[in-house]
């Protein structure tokens, strides 16, 4: 959900309309996200509401990533004002230097993990990375672990992991190896890899978009993957048979930017610091299974007890998953990424 | 100029002088008439491939150098994306041929009314988004779809056979795509194809088969030509179908600029790919029209 699709085009649903306020065009910023039901959920939590505290109209378009980003800063032609991203794209794009620094005088950083709270950048939700297999195949007995979906004599199936998405797939192939969730950062890349080089001959599909992962399970075109817990949780609510945890997931963080050149910064830095506070980030749950990134979200009440266990941000479910760290992935992603294409292609 | 210098005397002088003017004029006005089209492929093809081939040369800190392409020797899967980018291209160009050659040749023989009718189930389609139709034949193909599942229910097989998210789905997929491309250039030039030199031919005693042989297939094959060059260089550059349908076992050139371009800060790693799918194509193009002749060629001969 939170990555680049490929096959964006099917993601997106049509530009959302604005606020319905009218206002002057020194009253409007623009936000860019990644589109579709994730977009819409953002809408109902996050820009509908600050709009209307502070008196603007946000316009909404779609981003492709940090692409998108560094051709509009690159090209002196900057069309938004506040745009979502991977956080492992924050980190290379503030190397970069591609977004305005951000005002915490302005923006109360409070309850977010300060893994996520950078000079220009700053968390804005969750995904998750989980184990999802095929209740139909495998009953309850289904692998729990990525050391089970590894180990293809108890657990023989067909199997998906991500393709395009070498960060999470070497994370899960260090958490295959046995390594405790505390310790898989920094990951050991040429580690991982050998995990991989493991697996890889069982590996049926290789996916590249958040809706093939899904697609594969729900047509059983595989029998157990790894899969984005949104999409997973689409799938069940869907009535497919599947079972999923958030044990050993792999959490990733999304963030949110400033990209430099911004026309409307200041207003875009007050729209940031709404996005981010507890009372809207409490909003996102009630409309999509990405958790908030601000932990005092699970303080203001407003997410129903029952919810809070399925939101993988929420402080139980944190416990059970490896944060992946987007500094790390900053400094190695490109090597990393090269070696495992070339493993996974052989 | 030639007509000219064949009059001797000064009268022929005279009149080449004239009938240089003339063509020089002429020519200028060809020039002139061709000039905004000259002007367009120079600024929406010319430049931007040339600012491409400027930006694959330089580093990811803006240095002067061929990082970019020394990359591909380095990564083994470049080689290997390389390999089966052209290896797709190849089989979905055989597999269009022959499926889309004697479809063709029997359009070609229908009444007008008959033929143009089945056209239309040719290009039909050509009008449905080429997403729609790669999602359609996931539907079909996959381990649990439609002939996997038919297969199973008569009994012909017990185990699924492997149709999609591998290298045969993606070329099944494509050749799909591809075959309007073969059959419509293929087709029109069938059509041109002078019956009267068939007859002539069965009347001086040739089998049918003999002239379809001797005859037909060497008369269509300017057409076959112009088809198997489109179809081959499409598939080059093809990105949807192979995403969606190779399970991400079948990577091609396309996906891999994709990739490389959100990989890599600097523009010049996923224009240093283009550069060279684009060296490659034209040289490819090159061998195709010293292999088959200016004749076969049709699309970029002198005709």
């Amino acid at each position: 959900m939170t990555k680049r699709l490929c096959i964006h085009g099917l993601a997106i649903a049509g530009l959302l309309a604005s606020a319905a306020v009218p206002a002057s065009a020194a009253d409007t910023i623009t936000v860019a996200s990644w589109g579709g039901t994730y977009q819409e959920a953002q809408t109902k939590a996050f820009f509908d509401p600050t709009a209307k505290e502070l008196g603007i109209t946000i316009k909404q378009d779609t981003t492709n990533g940090l692409d998108d980003v560094r051709l509009q800063v690159t090209g002196n032609a900057v069309k938004w004002d506040v745009t979502e991203l991977g956080a492992d794209e924050c980190a290379r794009g503030s190397k970069e230097g591609l977004f305005e620094k951000l005002d915490y005088s302005v923006i109360d950083k409070s309850g977010i993990n300060p893994k996520l709270v950078h000079d220009d950048w700053v968390g804005i939700s969750y995904t998750s990375v989980v184990l999802i297999y095929r209740t139909d195949v495998f009953g309850d007995k289904g692998p729990k672990t990525w050391a089970d979906f590894w180990d293809v004599q108890k657990f023989p199936g067909r199997r998906a992991l991500s393709g395009s998405q070498a960060t999470e797939t070497l994370s899960v192939a260090a958490l295959a190896k046995g390594i405790p969730i505390d310790k898989v950062y920094p990951v050991d890349i040429d580690g991982a890899l050998q995990s991989v080089d493991k697996v890889k001959g069982h590996i049926d599909a290789w996916w590249t978009s958040g809706a093939q992962a899904m697609q594969l399970v729900k047509d059983g075109e595989v029998d157990m993957a790894s899969i984005w817990n949104g999409r997973a949780g689409t799938l069940k609510k869907e009535g497919a048979p599947v079972s999923f945890s958030f044990d050993q997931g792999v959490l990733t963080a999304d963030c949110m930017v400033i990209p430099k050149g911004s026309k409307n910064k200041d207003l875009a830095m007050k729209a940031l610091a709404k996005f981010v506070s507890p009372e809207l980030q409490a909003n996102l749950p009630l409309y999509v299974d990405n958790g908030p990134a601000n932990e005092k979200a699970f303080d203001t009440g407003k997410i129903p007890p029952e919810r809070v266990k399925e939101i993988n941000s929420a402080p139980e479910n944190v416990k059970k998953q490896v944060l992946q760290d987007p500094e790390f992935w900053r400094d190695t992603l490109v090597e990393a990424t090269e070696k495992f294409d070339n493993l996974i292609q052989q | 100029m030639s007509i000219g210098s064949a009059i001797p005397g000064n009268a022929g002088r005279v009149n080449a002088d004239a009938l240089d003017a003339d063509a020089r004029g002429e020519s200028f006005g060809l020039l002139a008439l061709l000039s905004p089209g000259l002007f367009l492929v120079f600024a929406v093809i010319i430049v931007p491939i040339g600012w491409l081939f400027w930006l694959s040369l330089f580093d990811e800190a803006g240095q002067l150098s061929a990082s970019n392409y020394a990359r591909f020797f380095e990564q083994a899967s470049y080689i290997k994306t390389f390999v089966t980018t052209f290896k797709v291209a190849f089989t979905v160009t055989g597999a269009s041929v022959l499926l889309g050659y004697p479809l063709a040749y029997m359009l070609s023989q229908l009444p007008r009314r008959a033929a143009s009718i089945c056209l239309i189930f040719v290009i039909l389609p050509f009008w449905t988004s080429v997403l729609v139709r790669t999602y359609a034949w996931l539907v079909i193909l996959q381990r649990k779809g439609l002939i996997n599942s038919w297969l199973i229910d008569l009994g012909v097989i017990g185990q699924p056979l492997p149709l999609a998210n591998n290298f045969t789905g993606v070329v099944i997929g494509m050749t799909h795509i591809m075959l309007p491309f073969l059959v419509l250039p293929l087709y029109a030039s069938m059509k041109t194809i002078d019956t009267d030199c068939l007859r002539a031919g069965m009347n001086l005693g040739a089998s049918p088969a003999a002239t379809f042989r001797q005859i037909f297939f060497p008369l269509s094959l300017p057409g076959l030509a112009s088809g198997v060059v489109i179809v081959f260089v499409l598939c080059l550059g093809f990105f949807v179908t192979p995403a969606l349908m190779g399970g991400g076992k079948v990577i091609m050139w396309a996906m891999r600029m994709e990739q490389t371009t959100s990989l890599y800060s600097n523009w010049g790693a996923g224009a240093a790919l283009g550069v060279v799918l684009l060296a490659v194509t034209l040289a490819l193009l090159g061998l195709f029209q010293w292999l088959l002749g200016a004749r076969a060629t049709g699309v970029w001969s002198q005709r």
